[in-house]
């Protein structure tokens, strides 16, 4: 996993509520074997007119003008706002890995879907919550301003506006080391393996019928 | 000091507290499907890692696999391909796999409690957001992503942080007709996509009690659509006579043995909660989802709403964009909707409780003329060989519905299974979201029973009030 320290540019707005892991990467595109190249399949039925499937050369696809990402003011966008309840649906890790692909390295919301909150971290992606109303301020200062960029400084838990002002954040300690270092779970979980050998131990006394289910 | 279910099946498998508020979580139970396991298993081999623990582990393909001509294998060959790899993964580290040609093929929560494989008290985890299923039995059962996936495979624990606990309380008689998902679609309609987040859900009252297991599964299934990761129900009598006698149960000595810890598996009466939702069943009726978000649903005796009746703009917003979506005007009964497409089956209700209630509404009916595809697809090969016991594939078959072979199918469509754009669905599943079901199409989530009842009259219908006679 790729370090995350400080992300700094362009924000692009998402405002609807719910948006759903579906819409962010479709299922015709969850048949892949493989972890990467799914950013030029995110959002794919909102980014292009047509019908993707796997396989298709994306570059010669129509694009949706309409569609947020397609407008020429957010291209190159690493930061995404977006409202309440965002990555709901599917536990698909291929939602984080679209994002990540497409440049996302810091999403914005009032809320996010439990599962989805964390794959993002483990893949590398700072998930940011932040109240309603100053999520509300984002949108409408984005609108305003076009090539709108904000800084965002993980180990200081800042985000610095244009315009000088600094919103704070919260984010859980163990989860700020893990992105910072680029650290991977597994390999800190295995430092415990004697935990893990007592407890499987002690629990085979306790409830041996949990063992052995073949 | 007083504890809640969720705290008892959280204490039981910390392995160590980690000090920073997550702890090292042990899990009993694995299921593995085929669309997000391939980078797991990837992952393990590039790092030299194996399984810690294989017979934790149980694998079978759903989400890709045909529903119709089984015996010519898949024809996509990026589908064929995802599966093969779960079969060669499957092989190489030893994972019991129910394979296509398998009888105990199936969507994986379905064949879990199906073959014992879910047991009261154990933590389950799959890489499937409808792992929720499980704690129908009294376990904590979650869904996660492919690193986690990947996590648990190598460990046999995840790191975890210990959820809030919300209480649900349904009480009062079950009205005719309100089955498990009206019940969830009720709750759902009450906190939200979003009013389960950050809890673990604990389903009780007399509602839940007199639910029964199959019941129990589909209420605990839709948790997640409420936003909680787990959703679950005490252990009593009827759980622990779901689990006898299946063939990963334990048997003899150990079964008594694991009955008496079972029991335990209640939350104490004077267990304090961080949020108690009540709800009275009595005021519930049979429920029809109109938008694109399982929130948005009313009773079968509602209409459409208008954006403007709710308060919220950023929801009135999101009802205007879902009602433009689904071609639905305002103020429409949910009675006067016209279907083109029934789907009954998924992780939701594919049960063969599920199959009777349909085909007890199917039986010497009719599909209407302007349904061009009305489809019941079994949860597993057994529910689907039980369901050809008692002959309810004549049934559907008679009235016009196709039959088909075990799998996810149409309630994610990643298979041939889908719909056309434009074309509006009653579907027993768990999803309205936007191309669900298929790019542009449109779904309506029901029970199976108003699923059938509305394949019979095209539209949507109270099953209570079903004009279509039976012929003889």
């Amino acid at each position: 996993m790729e370090k995350l320290n400080t992300v700094e540019g362009i924000v692009a707005p998402m405002d609807r509520p719910n948006v759903d892991t579906d819409a962010i990467i479709p299922k015709q595109f969850l048949k892949s074997i493989k972890r990467s190249g799914f950013g030029p399949n995110l959002f794919d039925e909102w980014r292009y007119l047509d019908h993707g499937e796997p396989g298709m050369d994306n570059s010669t696809r129509p694009v949706n003008p309409d569609f947020v990402l397609n407008q020429p003011r957010y291209q190159g966008a690493n930061i995404l706002v977006a409202r309440e309840n965002f990555g709901c649906g599917s536990s698909r890790e291929h939602a984080p890995w679209a994002l990540l692909d497409y440049g996302f390295k810091v999403i914005i919301a009032p809320s996010f879907a439990d599962i989805f909150f964390n794959n993002c971290f483990k893949n590398g992606i700072l998930p940011i919550i932040l109240s309603a109303e100053e999520v509300d301020t984002l949108f409408t200062e984005i609108e305003k301003t076009e090539g709108y960029q904000l800084k965002v400084d993980l180990p200081s838990q800042t985000i610095s506006k244009p315009n000088g002002d600094v919103i704070r954040f919260e984010v859980d300690a163990f989860r700020k080391h893990c992105l910072i270092n680029g650290l991977d779970d597994i390999g800190m979980t295995l430092e415990h393996v004697d935990d893990i050998k007592a407890y499987e131990k002690r629990r085979h006394q306790e409830a041996p019928w949990l063992f052995n289910q073949e | 000091m007083t504890k809640t279910l969720y705290d008892k099946l959280w204490e039981s498998h910390v392995v160590r507290d980690n000090g920073d508020g997550t702890c090292l979580l042990y899990i009993d139970r694995h299921l593995v499907h085929e669309v997000t396991s391939p980078q797991a298993f990837e992952g393990l081999r590039l790092a030299g890692r194996k399984p810690w623990r294989v017979d934790a582990n149980l694998a079978t393909p759903d989400h890709n696999v045909p529903t119709t001509d089984r015996d010519q294998g898949i024809s996509d060959p990026v589908a064929r391909l995802q599966v093969e790899t779960l079969e060669k993964n499957c092989q190489d580290f030893k994972i019991t796999e129910f394979t296509m040609d398998d009888i105990r093929q199936g969507i994986v929560h379905v064949i879990s409690p199906e073959q014992g494989a879910t047991l009261p008290g154990m933590t389950l985890v799959c890489g499937d957001s409808h792992t929720s299923t499980h704690g129908a039995l009294g376990a904590l059962a979650f869904g996660i992503g492919t690193s986690e996936v990947e996590h648990v495979l190598a460990t046999q624990c995840l790191v975890q942080k210990k959820s809030k606990s919300m209480l649900i309380k349904v009480e009062g008689e079950t009205p005719e007709a309100v089955t498990g998902k009206d019940i969830i679609l009720a709750i759902i309609e009450k906190i939200g996509t979003a009013g389960g987040t950050g809890y673990a859900i604990e389903f009780a009252g007399k509602a839940i009690r007199d639910l029964s297991i199959e019941g129990r599964m589909t209420l605990c299934n839709m948790a997640i659509e409420a936003g909680a990761r787990a959703g679950m129900v005490a252990v009593d009598d009827k759980t622990i006579d779901y689990v006898k006698g299946r063939p990963y149960a334990p048997s003899g000595e150990l079964w008594d043995k694991a009955v008496a810890d079972w029991k335990n598996l209640v939350s104490d009466s004077d267990a304090n909660f961080d949020k108690v939702i009540e709800l009275d069943v009595e005021k519930m009726q049979p429920m029809v989802t109109w938008g694109t978000s399982p929130e948005m649903v009313t009773g079968i005796e509602g209409v459409v709403p208008a954006a403007n009746s709710f308060a919220d703009e950023v929801k009135q917003d999101g009802v205007t964009a879902a009602l433009e979506y689904m071609g639905l005007k305002e103020n429409t009964p949910i009675t006067a909707i016209e279907l083109d497409k029934v789907f009954i089956g998924s992780c939701t209700n594919s049960r063969i409780e599920d199959l009777r209630a349909a085909a007890q509404v199917a039986k010497g009916r009719k599909v209407a003329d302007n349904i061009k595809l009305a489809m019941v697809v079994p949860g597993s090969g057994l529910v689907k060989q039980q369901a050809e016991m008692e002959e309810l594939d004549k049934i559907f078959i008679d009235a016009g519905f196709e039959w088909r072979e075990p799998g996810c199918s149409m309630c994610l469509a990643m298979n041939a299974d889908k719909l056309e754009a434009g074309e509006r669905c009653a579907s027993t599943s768990n999803r309205n979201f936007e191309g669900r079901q298929g790019q542009g199409g449109r779904t309506h989530l029901v029970s199976p029973a108003m699923a059938a009842a509305a394949a019979i009259e095209g539209h949507f219908v109270d099953v209570r009030k079903m004009t279509n006679t039976v012929q003889d």
